[in-house]
């Protein structure tokens, strides 16, 4: 067993609870219960007290980068907190949740948070934190917005997930400054370098980053406003994440860099700033929800605020009293989370200005429930008596003699706890005024279960402290205070002293100030809160996301468009300007050029340039004549190729150029004709020959540029480069003499695998867009030369034509040409490696064959002879040319190397063998099957009858 | 030779850059398609004029660069060439698609206004 298996595990289980069958309730459960024991044990069985354990494990060594899991006691506790109450709550969750509900979403979700957060706590790197972190932020997202069909769920998911991703965000800008101040991101080096940290420039802005991380996932003041919307989820995830855990990020957060970061002036009034105003306000809050799960979300603020001041004190026994009271808060606030859970799923209402008198019907419940809140308001003789007792003689020592200020927020704070406690438990006494939507029970026992022991675990802390969470909170302080863990005692009675009054007048003076909002008050029934309702966070926020979204929509109607053309006139002018700007003109011209012009090339591209010029004219009304003319200059193209000693380019560019005419004139048949006006058009407006002028003006400077660029490098020496390198390496390890061959199958054979995938990936794309092809209207009838089968002079069909009519000596010789071009194929094929030719060439040789086939004798006559499945092609030749890559591992090779095996064969003599052969194989029918269902999935628009639009239709009647 | 061919790219780019600024679709796509003769030409051409010395090493020796022309550049423009092919397969179906679906065949699926 190691760390990784701890944090991975739960991630595990979250992949296998999302292939469970939705009705899988109680084996999800199981499972997910299963992973929390597990890791429970493992926490246990790995952790040494006094010992940090380590697993590192490397990633990119390169870097210097490395996984690393680091786990002290303080991160063993959360450990522990985040299994433990891991474990109660998928316990819990099984009742909880109704067959309706899509559980293994639920559990999926709850595991992955598990080990998001087990991530946080062991991690031994900063930057490895932060990403834990955000998954955290993200699996709370998904948890909070689980019944994602209420618009509350879904509000307070995306409000929650903004505001802590955003912290997030700010985290990690503070870790990369914190990196580069200690030079390391490694944990250890950063909690030794305190001193380091301190003195240099950017502590400040680092606290500060840090801390809106720490402070957003903690819910404090000013980002408070998340937590009570996160109520939405179901009450499961409340009590673990909004109560235990994930709230307590942020708290941990401070603990882990508390020796780094910690005993500042500036570390004080942040952190301790934030913590005591949302202490107050959550404490104040809380007394006017109505709702029991909002008194207990801002219950829950204020006490997270308690910690964060505690930790902002910055003193040992501060830190103390920190850790003491997150393990306190979560054991009660979890129970109290999931007893309004039983409420709620009993009665069905959480509404405190109904609910009356449960104690009735759920006496256990309501013992339970009443006890707990008895730790959250610091009753005597439970743990939460302790820890707020510490924090009050925190308090007292901070302001010394003279300032009180600090004591009386902390007195302030107990007495407000007592109220909303007294509050919350109001529900189970007097008499119920309305009937409730359901007549309330007790819950299942099991339901029930996590709630006893979450209880027994607050009456036994707040008995006996110093046995039962005594050994286990002293790891955790050791770890973080390391050699000035002071010495601290923690008991019930320390004797009469100002703490223990502080307790007992907060006591009395919450009862007391209850009984008087009560009377004077109504708080029974009061719907906001008094003074602060207008302080609303969620407001500020929304009208924040308002008002971004507003700026954004501005700049994008302002700089954006949605229209082409200017996006690509924007795009060729920067292709113009940005060289330009960067480079200047290109300059060492030299004259004459190295090489003397041949008339004969001249003219050719006199041909092929003119060709392009008038291709650019026609392209608008004369589609047809465009496509021959870009054709020519395709073929001029192709001469040049051969011209300049590439045969393999020439040959290659010949047959595109073939597949790419036939491919567009079959796609011109679904492109209604644009008729040039009849008669002759007025002069264009002015705006209209500027526009031409300018693209014109565009037009010419990017082709002179490319020109001028074009002969600035012709002129120019070869540099030195890795060209020779293949060239002599071609022969004796490739095993061919075709250079370029060798380079596409075996030097370069991942980028031609790639190119080779993004064929077959652009060819099936192709394929899918024609399947739910909608023609122009105008394009659905049948073209005036197909409306008759048979054609007006000879009386015949298009295959009888073929077969036996005027076309029979083409049909027969264009039938012939299958086999020969099929063995000119197979001949470029072959002697690819060592003379002009290979897989592509050979692959369209082969398509152009198969067309000419289609082309003569229509789709129904080649399809019901041969049974050509391009999918089947295309997907067979991807397979081999990966299996021939991956053959290499057997012989314990990287990916793709190459081996040329010589075979002695009988009758064949002497045989090279090189695996590349089998590579080229693949990239021949990968060619194949790309060509062939690109065209073919475009002839077959021809003979599939398409829906007419119902506008034509009509039109069609009234004629 | 170098004046000839570097015309021949301007020319060729040129005519591209212009049909791309056009409003119509089939414009657009036969830019394109000059644009690719124009860039592969291009890259091939970073390899410098060989005339008559492919890249073939039947000769025996040790080849080096100057008996035989660069193949580097020649390997890149032929799987340039045939992803050209599908690249142009792909705008063509999107082509006619939009045609169908929009009523047009202006480049942003509907017609300027006036």
């Amino acid at each position: 067993m190691t760390l990784s298996t701890l944090v991975l595990t739960p991630f595990l289980g979250s992949l296998i609870a999302a292939c469970l069958p939705a009705n899988a309730r109680n084996r999800e459960a199981w499972l997910a219960g299963a992973i929390a024991l597990f890791g429970l044990v493992t926490a246990m069985q790995l952790y040494a007290p006094g010992q940090v354990v380590y697993e590192r494990i490397a990633w990119i060594p390169a870097l210097g980068l490395e996984f690393t899991l680091r786990m002290d006691g303080l991160a063993w506790i959360f450990a522990m907190l985040v299994l433990g109450i891991g474990f109660l709550v998928v316990l819990y969750s099984r009742y909880y949740l109704s067959p309706e509900d899509p559980v293994p979403r639920f559990f999926a979700f709850l595991l992955a948070f598990m080990g998001a957060m087990l991530g946080v706590v062991l991690s031994g790197n900063l930057i490895q934190l932060v990403v834990f972190w955000e998954l955290t932020s993200l699996t709370s997202f998904l948890l909070i917005a689980y019944w994602h069909h209420r618009a509350d769920a879904r509000r307070g998911a995306r409000m929650a997930f903004t505001v802590t991703a955003t912290g997030g965000l700010c985290l990690l800008a503070g870790v990369l400054i914190l990196g580069h101040i200690v030079g390391s991101y490694d944990l250890d080096a950063v909690l030794a370098a305190r001193e380091r940290i301190q003195s240099h420039d950017l502590y400040l802005p680092a606290l500060i980053l840090i801390a809106l991380g720490a402070l957003t996932k903690s819910a404090q003041f000013p980002f408070h406003f998340w937590l009570p919307h996160a109520m939405a989820a179901p009450t499961p995830v409340s009590s673990y994440l909004h109560s235990a855990t994930l709230v307590k990020a942020g708290v941990f957060l401070l603990m882990r860099l508390w020796p780094a970061l910690a005993g500042t002036e500036a570390w004080t009034w942040i952190i301790a700033g934030a913590g005591t105003c949302t202490l107050l306000l959550g404490a104040f809050a809380a007394i006017f929800q109505r709702d029991m799960k909002g008194l207990l979300a801002y219950s829950t603020i204020s006490h997270l605020g308690l910690i964060t001041t505690l930790l902002g004190i910055g003193t040992p026994l501060a830190m103390v009293a920190a850790i003491f009271h997150t393990l306190n808060h979560a054991t009660f606030k979890a129970s109290l989370f999931m007893a309004v859970g039983i409420i709620d799923h009993e009665t069905g209402t959480r509404d405190m200005r109904v609910l009356r008198g449960l104690y009735r019907q759920m006496p256990y419940t309501a013992t339970l429930a009443i006890v707990a809140s008895g730790a959250m308001a610091g009753v005597p003789l439970l743990n939460g008596f302790l820890s707020k007792e510490m924090f009050f003689a925190e308090t007292l020592l901070v302001g010394g003699d003279s300032n009180w200020w600090m004591s009386y927020a902390a007195m302030a704070v107990g007495v407000f706890g007592v109220v909303y406690s007294l509050r919350f438990i109001t529900v189970f006494f007097g008499q119920p005024a309305a009937p409730l939507p359901r007549e309330p029970h007790e819950p299942p026992r099991w339901m029930r279960f996590p709630v006893e022991l979450l209880v027994l675990a607050c009456l036994v802390v707040g008995v006996a402290p110093g046995i039962s969470i005594g050994p286990i909170l002293h790891q955790g302080v050791v770890a973080v205070l390391g050699a000035d863990t002071p010495h601290y005692n923690l008991a019930i009675w320390h004797g009469f002293n100002l703490p223990l009054l502080m307790s007992f007048l907060a006591l009395t003076l919450g009862a007391w100030l209850f009984q008087l909002l009560l009377r004077r008050f109504h708080l029974d029934q009061r719907e906001q809160t008094p003074l602060l309702h207008r302080l609303s966070g969620a407001q500020a926020y929304e009208n924040a996301m308002l008002a971004l979204g507003r700026a954004a929509a501005l700049l994008l109607s302002h700089l954006g468009t949605e229209r082409l053309q200017p996006q690509l006139l924007a795009m060729t002018a920067a292709l113009l300007l940005v060289p330009l700007l960067l480079a200047g003109l290109p300059t060492g011209w030299q004259l004459p050029p190295p090489h003397p012009v041949d008339p004969y090339f001249a003219m050719l591209w006199l041909a092929g340039g003119g060709c392009a010029l008038a291709a650019a004219w026609q392209a608008k009304y004369h589609r047809l004549a465009a496509l021959a003319l870009a054709g020519g200059t395709g073929i001029v193209t192709a001469i040049t190729f051969l011209w300049l000693s590439a045969p393999d380019l020439a040959l290659t560019q010949l047959m595109v150029e073939t597949v790419t005419t036939i491919l567009i004139l079959l796609g011109l048949r679904w492109l209604p004709p644009r008729l040039p006006p009849q008669a002759r058009p007025p002069a264009p407006p002015w705006n209209v020959r500027l526009r031409r002028s300018r693209d014109m003006l565009i037009a010419l400077a990017c082709g002179l540029g490319m020109a001028l660029l074009s002969y600035a490098v012709l002129v120019r020496p070869l540099p030195e480069g890795i060209a020779g390198f293949f060239l002599e390496k071609a022969l004796p390890e490739g095993g061919g003499t075709n250079a370029v061959n060798v380079l596409l199958v075996d030097f370069r054979g991942f980028d031609t695998l790639g190119e080779i995938t993004v064929l077959a990936v652009v060819a099936l794309t192709v394929y899918a867009l024609l399947r739910r092809f909608r023609p122009a209207p105008e394009s659905v009838a049948i073209p005036a030369q197909q409306t008759s089968l048979l054609d007006a002079a000879t009386r015949q069909t298009p295959a009888e034509q073929a077969n036996s009519g005027y076309l029979r000596v083409a049909g027969i010789y264009m039938r012939l040409l299958l086999p020969f071009m099929g063995i000119t194929a197979v001949y470029f094929f072959l002697r690819g490696h060592n003379l002009p030719g290979g897989g592509f060439v050979a692959g369209l040789i082969f398509s152009v064959a198969l067309i000419v086939q289609y082309m003569l004798a229509g789709t129904h006559w080649v399809e019901a002879r041969m049974h050509l499945r391009p999918h089947r092609w295309l997907g067979y030749g991807l397979m081999l040319a990966c299996a021939t890559g991956l053959g290499a591992w057997a012989f314990g090779y990287p990916f793709l190397t190459s081996h040329t095996a010589h075979l002695d064969l009988p009758l064949l003599g002497e045989l090279h063998l090189p695996s590349a052969f089998f590579f080229d194989l693949g990239v021949f029918v990968t060619v194949v099957g790309c060509t062939l269902l690109i065209l073919v999935a475009l002839g077959h628009q021809s003979i599939r009858s398409h829906r007419v639009p119902e506008r034509l239709e009509t039109t069609r009647e009234a004629h | 030779m170098e004046a000839v061919i570097a015309i021949a790219i301007g020319v060729l780019f040129g005519s591209g850059v212009w049909l791309i600024l056009r409003p119509r679709t089939f414009q657009i796509i036969t830019g394109l398609m000059l644009m690719s003769y124009a860039v592969n030409l291009f890259i091939f051409m970073m390899g410098r004029v060989w005339i008559d010395k492919a890249p073939l090493t039947l000769k025996p020796g040790i080849p080096s660069l100057g008996e035989y022309a660069d193949p580097l550049s020649q390997a890149l423009v032929l799987t340039a060439i045939v992803i050209g092919f599908a690249t142009t397969a792909l705008y063509l179906v999107i082509m006619i698609g939009a045609r169908g679906l929009t009523g047009t065949d202006h480049v942003d699926g509907k017609e300027p206004e006036a």
